[in-house]
């Protein structure tokens, strides 16, 4: 099966004077419509390789193809628009904007590509937000919103354009274990009726082990790549 | 643009204090900028026409040996035919013959003016400071205020003058004037052409053609085009300009200092609206940086800036003006001289006033380009590494 997102040979340094790598050699591709898992301990490097993944940083050597297409070369406005179409991010600090309502946050990836809301959208989101159970805050703004119910608003945010992979750090993170349970039993399912294609980095073991691939980063290297 | 504009909008909108706070700081630099422009342009107009306004702007004298210009009639004819005349509003026809009151114990030296009156007084507004007595017919006189006070001068009585001629006249006073200008209330007596013609023995002949412009300023213009298109011999077109380079000087030196302050005025605004912008890039950089991961470029990114400079730039240039128009009434009702009138008086120039509020939305929206530069560049890591 074709993958949707590969990394050849990645590296990655921070710093300028002292250079400190964070990833070496990462060799690493997830197929389409497949659902992933990401472990590691704390400042193994998972924030930094999902954020190569979706573009937003670029490595220090080594290439990431997205949708088979190279994305080195490629100019920051192309990237944009490549991020909008077919990347939801879900962040680790769930980063909702806070002069907004939780339906204009969940809509805002529509609206940065179309130039109004269309019905269909509007339905998706509300569909969207009622899949996540945030259904009765949806004219809350963002700040007006407990930690949980911010997180299960950044989900239903990637997920409005349809995107073919989501790129999830520590979505369940706030979230108390019946509800991290919940959200990501839903997560599944939006991947069996999409296929939209997850990667998702989290610390629960058991969450996980319930994905169909775990891949174990220790200290910048791929340590184990388990498929099931 | 518009996805620009709605977050723009948003952003705004959720600081309200902030954002009105900015306004009225462009208000403030607006008003005071416009509120001077004002008050300059006010004080300069009213000592131009304190200057000018009642006298010749733009003056035809002869050049020739005996100070006449002959065939005058044609002369003014032709020049109200012609096309100059959208710019003159007043030509009037004087000849000014010197003589001596011989009649009274110091014989001093006026000029005898021989006037158009209908004429002149568009000019002059002699029928509205005549303070007693009528304008004077043949052979009779107006003198000035002053005049008949120092000479102990009458209404009625007979003065006799003596022409550069040698010869002497008896004039009756018919009236005396007050031109508010004590110089002219002593030197000036004023009498018909005809009379004026009698004494100074120049039969049917002027001395000079004496205009008022439209527009005071372009007087030189004006005085220039008019000397091309008459192309008479002996004649000479004189203007004010030239003959007050001093006032235009300081008028200039004044509209210069004038400027000078309007501009650093709007700098220190532009460099304030700059550095809030500035921290409002801060401010709303964990905004930017989702947005851009969610695909919004680095032009949209600027533009939602450069947007925020443009719309408390608007909002401050509209508060700014009315809060200028505000001042400038406030300072023309209640600065009063000792005559009850305003020190200065209230000139609305529109073109001026809609150039403030313009210069105040372009220095926004350039106040805003360092912002939205900032904002363009900051990637979406730099945020999302760690709340
Ligand atoms: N901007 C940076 N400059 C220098 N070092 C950095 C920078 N960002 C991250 N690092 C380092 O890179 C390593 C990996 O960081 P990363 O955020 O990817 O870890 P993580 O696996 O996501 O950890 P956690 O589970 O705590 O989120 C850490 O050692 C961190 O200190
Ligand atoms: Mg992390």
């Amino acid at each position: 099966m074709a993958n949707i997102v590969e990394l050849k040979n990645v590296n990655k340094f921070y710093g300028t004077t002292v250079k400190t790598q964070v990833l070496f050699n990462i060799d690493l591709s997830f197929e389409v419509a497949s659902f992933n898992s990401i472990i590691g301990q704390s400042g193994s490097g998972k924030s930094t390789l999902l954020n190569i993944l979706g573009t937003l940083d670029r490595p220090t050597d080594g290439q990431v193809l997205i949708d088979g297409r190279e994305t080195g070369s490629m100019k920051n406005i192309d990237l944009a628009a490549l991020r909008n179409r077919t990347i939801g991010f879900i962040f680790q600090f769930h980063y909702l904007l806070p002069e907004f309502t939780a339906l204009e946050n969940v809509l805002m990836p529509f609206r940065v590509s179309n130039s109004a809301v269309t019905k269909e959208a509007f339905e998706r989101a509300e569909e969207l937000m009622e899949i996540v159970g945030i259904s009765h805050v949806k004219n809350n703004l963002a700040t007006r919103m407990s930690g949980g119910q911010q997180q299960r608003t950044a989900i239903a945010r990637a997920l409005i354009n349809n995107p073919r992979v989501v790129l999830a750090d520590e979505p369940t993170g706030n979230l108390d274990s019946d509800t991290s349970e919940k959200v990501f039993r839903m997560l599944r399912e939006i991947n069996e009726r999409f296929g939209t294609t997850f990667v998702i980095v989290t610390h629960d073991r058991r969450i996980a082990e319930e994905t169909d691939r775990i891949v174990e980063i220790v200290d910048g290297r791929i340590r184990m790549d388990l498929a099931r | 643009m518009k996805f620009a504009f709605s977050v723009a909008m948003r952003f705004l909108l959720s600081s309200k204090a902030q954002t009105l706070l900015i306004i009225l700081g462009i208000s403030i630099g607006v008003s005071v900028q416009l509120f001077i422009g004002l008050l300059i342009q006010g004080l300069q107009i009213d000592l131009v026409d304190s200057t000018i306004g009642n006298s010749s702007q733009v003056t035809i004298i002869s050049t020739r040996d005996d100070r006449t210009i002959m065939d005058w009639q044609e002369l003014i004819q032709r020049l109200e035919e012609s096309a100059l005349m959208t710019d003159i509003t007043v030509v009037s026809p004087v000849l000014e013959s010197p003589v001596f009151i011989v009649s009274t114990e110091t014989s001093p030296s006026v000029i005898y003016r021989g006037l158009d009156f209908d004429r002149a007084d568009a000019i002059y507004g002699i029928k509205d400071r005549v303070l007693q007595g009528s304008l004077p017919g043949r052979n009779e006189v107006l003198i000035g205020k002053e005049l008949s006070e120092e000479l102990e001068l009458l209404i009625g009585q007979t003065i006799t003058v003596l022409s550069s001629e040698g010869r002497t006249h008896q004039l009756v006073i018919s009236g005396i004037f007050d031109l508010r200008v004590a110089g002219l209330n002593r030197s000036w007596v004023l009498g018909t052409l005809e009379t004026a013609q009698t004494i100074a023995e120049k039969e049917g002949r002027i001395s000079a053609i004496e205009m008022q412009v439209l527009e005071v300023f372009d007087a030189d213009i004006i005085a220039a085009s008019l000397a091309g298109a008459i192309e008479v011999d002996g004649i000479r077109v004189d203007n004010w300009k030239d003959q007050n380079q001093q006032l235009l000087s300081g008028l200039q030196g004044q509209s210069i200092s004038s400027l000078m302050i309007q501009v650093f005025v709007i700098i220190a605004v532009a460099l304030g609206i700059s550095s809030i912008l500035v921290i409002t890039v801060v401010q709303k950089s964990r905004q930017i940086g989702i947005l851009k991961a969610m695909g919004v470029t680095d032009r949209t990114a600027s533009l939602v800036f450069l947007f925020e400079g443009a719309l408390i730039g608007i909002g401050g240039a509209i508060v700014g003006v009315l809060l200028g128009l505000g001042l400038s009434i406030a300072f023309t009702t209640f600065a009063l001289g000792p005559d009850g009138e305003p020190v200065v008086g209230l000139y609305l120039n529109y073109g001026f006033i809609a150039l403030s509020g313009l210069i105040a939305f372009g220095a926004s929206v350039i106040a805003a380009v360092i912002p939205a530069r900032r904002s363009a560049r900051l990637t979406p890591v730099e945020v999302i590494r760690n709340g």
